[in-house]
């Protein structure tokens, strides 16, 4: 059952508290931060981002303390995979900002997020296509890895050693995932729900503190969204990952989140425990108004 | 084991189930290099001249595999950089004095810096776009080598002769002989190298770039680099075939180094394979031999008769030389497979 992690990863870090993170925390309204008893490991400040007349977030704010499991819903078009694409940095917001473990994202290119702890997985699908599953996985560890062209065409010591680290951590995950029988499959060949799984073992590759995961459940059967359930929470209960999770599937977000954000138009429209955001009357209208799950 | 060094894109993983290897690439290794090396001593020696340069190209050809079939970069350029190759290894032993032996790798690193820094300006540019402007370098390349700027090294118009090297050591072989085996282990080693790159965590950074940049900078790999470098990597492949090419041919002059060059690399790219390292042994074959059996069919219609080849070669071989050796591979091992024990 191994994953091959870190221990340094298992371990659930307290970040410390900067003063910006607290002036965060203000901004975003007190009941925001005081839900939680750890220290904010990602904080989203009054995020906000246009594309042209439209604003897909408007002044968005929430924190998920460490080792925490963040349910993220609302209708079509809410805004939730644009706020994924603020936090790993392919979008840049208009305005507010992105505090991980109390330091700005904002000032980081988008390939340094993975190496700060920061993974994701796509809503619709991004993997690699023409390689097999091991070596997508191989791929997701590449922030956790060193090398070059140099001493990778030259097969020096460092460049073998590198990538025995990189397989045992690749086999492990396969291992893990269940996707061992199809390790060397082109991943183009494989169904929807196995394809979700690699991404999710390209996603846990690269030893992520915060994994963002979005609608992993999409297009697997009923059968499929339980096990999936087992495996989020899994990933966090054993080796502390934090997770930020966008869902339609609300028996899932509902039964595995720890609090839950709901936008709508991009806007934060409620927020607090699945029991709380799934009686609330303006998340109810929200989904009764719009496209309901 | 050998195996190693020709692996395909997987290698057996510990903890996972392995993949079947089949010997083939070993055997078909071992029988390659057996009659390469018995070649030269079979045949004329302007055949093995020709041959020469097949592999010359080859070389050039993985520069573009790496660039165009790994990293999905377009150059139709890549004749500027055999020229700037070609143009060290001339003016450093027409002028300077030096060896040709250590003009290799001077062009190659003189060439590495060329493509990276073109690579720079080039990041901003996608597909057609980017092919446009390794265009027009490939345009400007001849004027340049013939401006009078220069002119006092690379001899303007004129170009440089040069003097091929004999055989060292006093090996009883011609120095065309001498030549072919060098080029034969040189291009040999820089395959190893390009398909070291390949099967590494480097190669694989630049398939996924290829395949999903998006998700390839999710996972953490920084674009910019990976396209620069590889274009300066490619440029040092394609530099150093230039540099072999100008002693092979004993002469380099800036019109050896037009557009047609670039063209026609990017010719043996495709009817190699674009992803095949070693397909692209069959790609220099195509770019030197082709146009000569088409002239031999009929000397008026020479081109026309080259069109034809190519757009049979293409039509039956759609993914290359590569794609079809795959395919008969695959049939045989499915033979093999059901008359097998399982
Ligand atoms: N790159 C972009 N350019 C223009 N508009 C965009 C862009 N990205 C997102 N949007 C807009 O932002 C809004 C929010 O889209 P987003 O994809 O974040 O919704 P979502 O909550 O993920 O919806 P779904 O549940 O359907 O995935 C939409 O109106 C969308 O059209
Ligand atoms: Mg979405």
């Amino acid at each position: 059952m191994t994953w091959g992690m870190h221990e340094a990863a298992a371990t659930t870090e307290r970040p410390v508290s900067s003063t910006r993170q607290q002036g965060c925390g203000a901004a975003g309204g007190a009941d925001a931060t005081s839900a939680f008893s750890r220290a904010p490991m990602l904080s989203v400040c009054d995020l906000t981002i246009r594309f042209g007349g439209i604003v897909a977030l408007d002044k968005v704010s929430f924190a998920i303390g460490a080792g925490q499991i963040l349910g993220l819903i609302g209708p079509n078009g809410a805004g939730k995979t644009t706020l994924f694409n603020c936090v790993s940095r392919l979008y840049t917001p208009t305005s507010g900002d992105i505090l991980f473990n109390g330091a700005s994202l904002l000032g980081q290119p988008a390939h340094r997020i993975a190496q700060l702890g920061v993974n994701r997985t796509f809503q619709n699908l991004a993997l690699f296509r023409s390689m097999s599953v091991l070596d997508n996985v191989r791929v997701g560890a590449h922030a956790r890895s060193r090398g070059d062209f140099f001493t990778d065409a030259l097969r020096l010591g460092r460049a073998r050693a590198e990538q025995r680290k990189i397989d045992t951590r690749a086999a492990a995950l396969l291992a893990d995932l269940g996707l061992e029988s199809v390790a060397y499959r082109c991943v183009a060949d494989l169904p929807t729900g196995t394809q979700k799984r690699v991404e999710l073992a390209r996603a846990l590759a690269g030893e992520p503190k915060l994994l963002l995961l979005d609608e992993p459940a999409g297009g697997l059967n009923h059968h499929d969204v339980e096990e999936l359930g087992r495996t989020i929470t899994g990933i966090r209960d054993r080796h502390g990952v934090t997770v930020l999770l966008v869902e339609h599937h609300m028996n899932l977000v509902m039964s595995v989140s720890d609090t839950v954000v709901a936008l709508d138009f991009g806007r934060k429209i409620a927020e607090g425990t699945p029991e709380e955001v799934r009686n609330d009357a303006e998340v109810i209208r929200a989904y009764l108004g719009g496209a309901a799950t | 084991m050998a195996q190693q060094d020709i692996s395909f894109s997987d290698t057996a993983v510990r903890g996972l189930p392995s993949v079947e290897q089949n010997s083939w690439a070993l055997w078909g290794t071992v029988l390659f290099l057996a009659v390469a090396i018995a070649l030269p001593f079979f045949l004329r020696s302007f055949v093995v001249f020709q041959l020469t340069l097949a592999m010359i190209y080859a070389i050039a050809i993985i520069g573009l595999v790496l660039l165009t079939g790994i990293n999905g970069q377009f150059s139709l350029g890549h004749s500027a950089f055999f020229g700037i190759g070609a143009y060290t290894a001339a003016v450093l032993m027409d002028q300077f004095g030096v060896s040709f032996y250590w003009t290799l790798p001077v062009a190659g690193v003189v060439c590495f810096v060329f493509g990276f820094l073109f690579g720079l300006p080039a990041l901003r540019l996608e597909g057609i776009y980017l092919a446009l402007a390794t265009f027009a370098l490939a345009i400007a390349m001849p004027q340049i080598l013939k401006s009078s700027l220069f002119e006092h090294w690379t001899g303007g118009v004129q170009g440089i002769v040069l003097i091929k090297p004999d055989a060292p050591f006093g090996l009883p072989i011609s120095s065309d002989q001498w030549l072919y085996f060098l080029t034969l282990a040189i291009g040999l080693m820089l395959a190893v190298c390009a398909m070291n790159i390949v099967n590494s965590r480097t190669g694989r950074a630049l398939i996924a770039i290829r395949d999903n940049p998006i998700a390839a900078r999710a996972m953490g790999i920084d674009i910019s680099l990976y396209k620069t470098l590889a274009f300066g990597v490619s440029a040092l492949f394609t530099g150093i075939a230039g540099a072999l090419s100008g002693v092979a041919i004993q002469f380099v002059a800036p019109d050896s180094f037009t557009f047609n060059l670039a063209i026609g690399l990017f010719v043996g790219l495709v009817v190699g394979g674009v992803q095949s390292i070693p397909a692209a042994l069959f790609g220099g074959l195509f770019v030197l031999f082709v146009p000569n059996i088409a002239e031999s069919v009929s000397k008026g219609l020479a081109g026309a008769v080259y069109g034809v080849i190519l757009i049979l070669v293409i039509y039956m071989m759609p993914s290359g030389a590569a794609g079809l050796a795959r395919l008969v591979a695959d049939k045989v091992l499915m033979k093999a497979h059901r008359k097998g024990p399982r």
